[in-house]
């Protein structure tokens, strides 16, 4: 079998597709379960990483999760997005590995003075003016590298909510049952999420990390 | 700058809230103003929204060199060794299939008749009977587990597959009493904690837990 390419979900893997690959592996067409969860391959791993932050446990669990989900495959009811189902049976037997096993590493001191902080106050601490990103820019590895590592130093709490609602698009109500919390926290997380990667990468941004690319450089808006 | 200093922390406290369209008309339009004439909101803006476009690109999602080959391995292997094991257990007892069915029939017509009345059977392995709990309560069930609970309880599992009935129907049909929601109606909920009910509290929990996050369809 060939390694797929790098776009995550097949742009014509359509619903209706789908839907009749749930029927058939429902009725007993194991045989197709891989062509099913397939597109999906890449998001069930980073739901794991997100939360384990360790790509061999995560890849145990993201293969964990896919037999979990053959196993439970006539639970799943069509009001749901299969996706959905997927990446919270994922994100569940995350995090009972991590209960279990206790292997993910210890945060660092300031992000665990994070936790006691009140969420609502964090401050944007760069105003560099990065408006326009090309999106070319994440054909370069190294950009994808550095902002897989910007992500990496955040919190665990605010990484998983980025992660569930930014990178895996799961809404705000689908995160906060995956991780077991309110809606109000997955919105307070997700804020500081994005405004601490924000500072984080307005700082690489001007130290040109992006700047190989023909893109402006912005200016200090004051 | 200082004058807009208390209207920027509002804005920075809501932007992420208005990149997902979930701010009303009148905050969304004050922001709209508030950006027009601050650069420095302006700018945290586009940086915010930029990393929402960075980071939801499913190019940033990579996976280890041979994953998708490991993957359908172990897929491959998980359906051989079901297929293994339906097989050999048919060949095995097909012999004694018959007569064991017939013997299967008439005891479970038995048993049947004789629990027809109080067919009783705790589902959850730490589970604890209800104690004086009111047979009319209405309470929650929901498919694949093992407790009841009362309405809007967090700890229901599989929401959408929720059914309501009364505690009594719940007990008759093998539920146990949530520790969470129902406590009051469990002797460990009426007393003081021994070190041993808190470490039992403590498996229950997880086990409540491991139902919570188990898989269930939607």
């Amino acid at each position: 079998m060939s390694e797929p390419t790098m776009t995550l979900t097949n742009p014509t893997h359509d619903a209706a597709r789908e839907q009749d690959l749930i029927l058939q592996v429902q009725r007993g067409q194991s045989e197709l379960f891989y062509e099913l969860v397939r597109p999906y391959e890449r998001r069930v791993y980073a739901a794991a990483l997100a939360i384990l932050r360790n790509e061999q446990d995560a890849e145990d669990t993201a293969q964990e999760a896919m037999l979990k989900a053959f196993a439970n495959i006539r639970q799943f009811r069509a009001e749901a997005r299969f996706s959905t189902w997927l990446i919270q049976i994922t994100v569940n037997q995350a995090l009972m590995r991590r209960r279990r096993e206790r292997t993910v590493p210890m945060e660092g001191l300031d992000n665990r003075r994070d936790v006691s902080d009140n969420e609502n106050e964090y401050a944007p601490r760069d105003f560099a003016d990065w408006r326009e990103i090309p999106s070319e820019a994440l054909e370069r590895k190294e950009v994808r590298q550095r902002l897989a590592e910007a992500l990496a130093t955040l919190d665990r709490k605010y990484r998983e909510v980025f992660v569930l609602r930014d990178m895996e698009h799961l809404n705000i109500q689908e995160t906060a049952e995956a991780l077991g919390i309110t809606v109000a926290s997955v919105k307070t997380r997700l804020l500081r999420a994005r405004l601490m990667l924000r500072d984080l990468l307005a700082a690489g941004w001007e130290q040109g990390w992006f700047s190989r690319l023909p893109f402006e450089k912005g200016n200090k808006p004051w | 700058m200082v004058e807009n200093t208390f209207r920027c922390e509002q804005v920075w406290r809501e932007v992420s809230n208005y990149i997902d369209g979930e701010v009303d008309a009148a905050l969304r339009s004050s922001m709209d103003e508030h950006f027009r004439t601050c650069k420095r909101c302006a700018s945290v803006l586009a940086g915010t929204r930029n990393v929402v476009q960075l980071y939801g690109d499913e190019r940033m999602l990579d996976v280890p060199a041979g994953f998708s080959r490991r993957l359908e391995k172990r897929l491959e292997n998980r359906l051989t060794h079901d297929s293994a094991v339906k097989g050999s257990r048919w060949s095995s007892w097909s012999a004694w299939l018959v007569p064991v069915a017939a013997m299967a029939l008439i005891a479970g017509g038995l048993l049947l008749t004789n629990n027809l009345t109080h067919w009783h059977f705790v589902r959850s392995q730490h589970a604890e009977p209800a104690y004086k709990i009111p047979p009319d309560l209405v309470v929650v069930v929901s498919d694949g587990a093992k407790l009841f609970h009362v309405p809007g309880c967090p700890f229901i599992h599989d929401k959408a597959s929720e059914r309501t009935m009364t505690a009594k129907e719940a007990m008759q049909e093998g539920y146990v009493p949530c520790t969470r929601c129902l406590r009051q109606y469990l002797k460990t909920g009426m007393s003081g904690h021994s070190a041993t009910e808190v470490a039992e509290g403590g498996r229950v929990e997880e086990e409540e837990r491991e139902e919570t996050l188990s898989v269930a369809g939607h």
